[in-house]
């Protein structure tokens, strides 16, 4: 059974974790993600489930409030928008250290600095190669649509709590804004302090009884342990890797050059594919779901059949470098955006495809090649 | 009578707290922490709530509070101890939820936390341990280091024209409507922590009665930071820190004093 509506990105996000069960969630104001909040407050989530919704007084205070929910094995959640994750960043790292499950929401727009509150991709980079300080990674999914946006916060939990690690959902401000119908998925209940204490027991601050107190920290003053501790993670990102790996292929089957394109971004590129074949150019799209894990093999692979790969990100070429690294000089991969909060259309994207790859002869040459940024 | 027969339970006049463990504290000889750790235990011990009671640790000279404390415990992020507090709070509205900080956490860097956490009456105990200097990082000036005094980083002593004045947290909350009671002790002398203890009950009471935020701050010394033997700065303490930071309660059962 399942409810549809028609509802925004954002409100989706906010109705799923109220229908997921999630415990707790914390955030402040930032454009393009307050309806996350004003749709929980509106909701009464606290007289429909018990959920706890708090607006903190800052980013910084929302995250350091995650991280003392998700100490106590529950389930809890915070979003925000590019400035305000910055402020995220020393928290979400602790959350990495300290091995807690949360979900962080991104409700990306153009950067750097106050920027603009349009849409943007422009903090890839923050998500998937740190951001905060330390050897960490983030579980990153990024949805395309207002389904996901609304299905991805189930499954983000899921990972935050098969690994004890933050997740982070990388949506953008045209997903969370934009409008279409999703099926909403039926209530849960929440999980009861017992079975809190049942199946968290072992690790949460739950309050000590009779067994060993349980501690929640990310410092270890002594360098073989603090090494250790940095091993353990790495062995969680390798079977992430392993295990929780998404993406989607269309129309790859038989392409001659490809798209790879996530979120907003694929949504474009795959208008751009039926374009394109309809002028005869055998163009297929990769759609990262994890932009960590990446699809590194299925590119490697995909790298002996096409002739050409463009990614195509509303950034200045951020992912590209991923996708350079992942077909190891194969063959050529080239980036299109546009930033400041500019959609590429799809005429655009194919165009680009044409001259930047199609029909560009410099390609194989790195020497004459034009830079890849816009 | 040999030995045995004297150690007997009704001859004992002094044991550790049971609520410490047997870890070696890492505080300097002489530092007041340890006797604030200690007054903490033996509260929760004998008000029977251990199994009820989650602590938050600071960063600052007691970020390792949960090697000592034999209880459940979160270590938070510098100065944000109020805001993780605030969450389990939340997430366990029945338990006994504390903070335990220095002055550069709670006052510098983690003031609007604090500030906040007051004002919404989030129902928790703040520790605050006052002893006007970083002592972790090794004697920079707090926000609560007094007029004219020396610190690393202020060689020549705090000027409050360029420098700011020394910050009375506990005055400043208590004039928030969330702050239930705000008090100001010491631990240097057996009166003194007898009092503080004293406090910390009512605060764990408060929270019992979900009256909102209890504050208590200890002034305390830093022997090792103000660079004097524990003696000298005990007594320094006296003459300088308690006039500035004069103890008593601030603000009871949610009236001003
Ligand atoms: C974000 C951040 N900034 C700075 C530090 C460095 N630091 C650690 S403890 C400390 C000061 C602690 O002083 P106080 O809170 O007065 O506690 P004390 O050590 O005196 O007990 C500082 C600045 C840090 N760990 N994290």
């Amino acid at each position: 059974m399942s409810e549809l509506k028609l509802m925004k990105g954002n409100e989706a996000l906010a109705e799923a974790a109220i229908r997921a069960g999630v415990d707790a969630y914390f955030g402040y104001p930032i454009t393009p993600q307050s309806e996350v909040i004003e749709h929980l407050m509106a909701e009464r989530p606290e007289e429909r489930t018990g959920m706890i919704v708090l607006q903190a007084e800052s980013e910084i205070a929302a995250i350091n409030m995650v991280y003392g929910a998700a100490s106590t094995g529950k389930k809890v959640m915070t979003s925000s928008s590019s400035p305000g994750i910055s402020l995220k960043l020393e928290g979400i790292s602790y959350l990495a250290g300290a091995e807690l499950p949360a979900v962080i929401v991104n409700v990306v727009r153009g950067g750097p600095g106050l920027g603009t509150i349009q849409p943007s991709q422009a903090d890839y980079f923050q998500s998937v190669k740190g951001g905060g300080h330390g050897d960490y990674k983030l579980y990153v999914l990024a949805p395309a649509s207002v389904q996901e946006m609304s299905d991805f916060v189930e499954d983000a939990f899921d990972i935050a709590f098969k690994y004890r690690a933050p997740v982070l959902i990388l949506s953008d401000g045209l997903i969370g804004q934009m409008m279409e119908k999703v099926y909403l998925k039926d209530q849960q209940e929440r999980i009861s302090d017992e079975e809190v204490i049942k199946k968290y027991g072992g690790w949460a601050v739950t309050g000590k009884t009779d067994r060993k107190r349980n501690i929640i920290t990310s410092l270890d003053l002594q360098s073989e342990k603090m090494e250790a501790r940095v091993h353990r993670l790495l062995k969680k990102y390798a079977q992430m890797e392993k295990e929780d790996l998404r993406f989607e292929k269309i129309s790859c089957d038989d392409a001659e050059y490809l798209f790879v394109a996530y979120g907003s971004s694929a949504r474009i590129a795959q208008k751009a594919v039926e374009l394109a074949r309809k002028k005869g150019i055998k163009a297929g799209l990769l759609r990262p779901i994890t932009l960590f894990p990446f699809p590194k093999q299925q590119l490697f692979e995909l790298a002996d059949q096409v002739k050409g790969i463009l990614s195509v990100e509303l950034n200045a070429g951020q992912m590209v470098e991923d996708v350079r690294l992942s077909v190891e000089h194969k063959v050529a991969v080239e980036h299109f955006g546009r930033t400041g909060g500019i959609i590429h259309t799809p005429e655009e994207v194919l165009e680009a495809l044409e001259e930047k790859i199609i029909h560009n002869e410099r390609i194989g040459d790195y020497k004459t090649r034009e830079s890849s940024i816009l | 009578m040999n030995v045995s027969e004297i150690i007997k339970p009704e001859n004992q006049v002094f044991c550790k707290t049971k609520l410490m463990t047997d870890a070696t504290l890492s505080y300097c000889p002489g530092c007041g922490h340890g006797t604030a750790h200690n007054l903490t235990m033996e509260v929760i011990d004998e008000m029977g709530i251990v199994a009820d009671t989650i602590g938050v640790a600071p960063v600052g000279c007691s970020v390792l509070a949960y090697d000592f404390m034999n209880i459940d415990m979160t270590q938070a992020a510098h100065g944000r101890a109020p805001a993780v507090a605030t969450a389990i709070s939340r997430l366990w509205p029945n338990k006994y939820v504390f903070t335990y900080q220095g002055d550069g956490d709670l006052a510098a860097i983690g003031t609007a936390e604090t500030i906040h956490a007051c004002n919404r009456g989030e129902n928790i105990v703040v520790i605050f341990v006052n002893n006007g200097i970083y002592g972790m990082t090794g004697g920079q000036m707090a926000p609560t280091t007094l007029s004219g005094m020396p610190t690393s980083t202020s060689p020549y002593g705090r000027d409050v024209k360029t420098m700011g004045s020394p910050i009375k947290m506990t005055e400043l909350v208590a004039n928030l409507p969330g702050v239930y009671f705000a008090t100001r002790h010491a631990v240097h002398t057996h009166k003194h922590a007898r009092k503080a203890k004293k406090a910390i009950q009512k605060a764990f009471e408060n929270t019992r009665l979900k009256k909102g935020v209890s504050f208590v701050e200890i002034v305390s010394n830093c022997n090792s930071g103000w660079k004097m033997t524990p003696l000298e700065s005990n007594q320094w303490m006296v003459d300088n820190m308690f006039p500035y930071y004069p103890l008593g309660d601030i603000k009871v059962d949610g009236v001003l004093k």
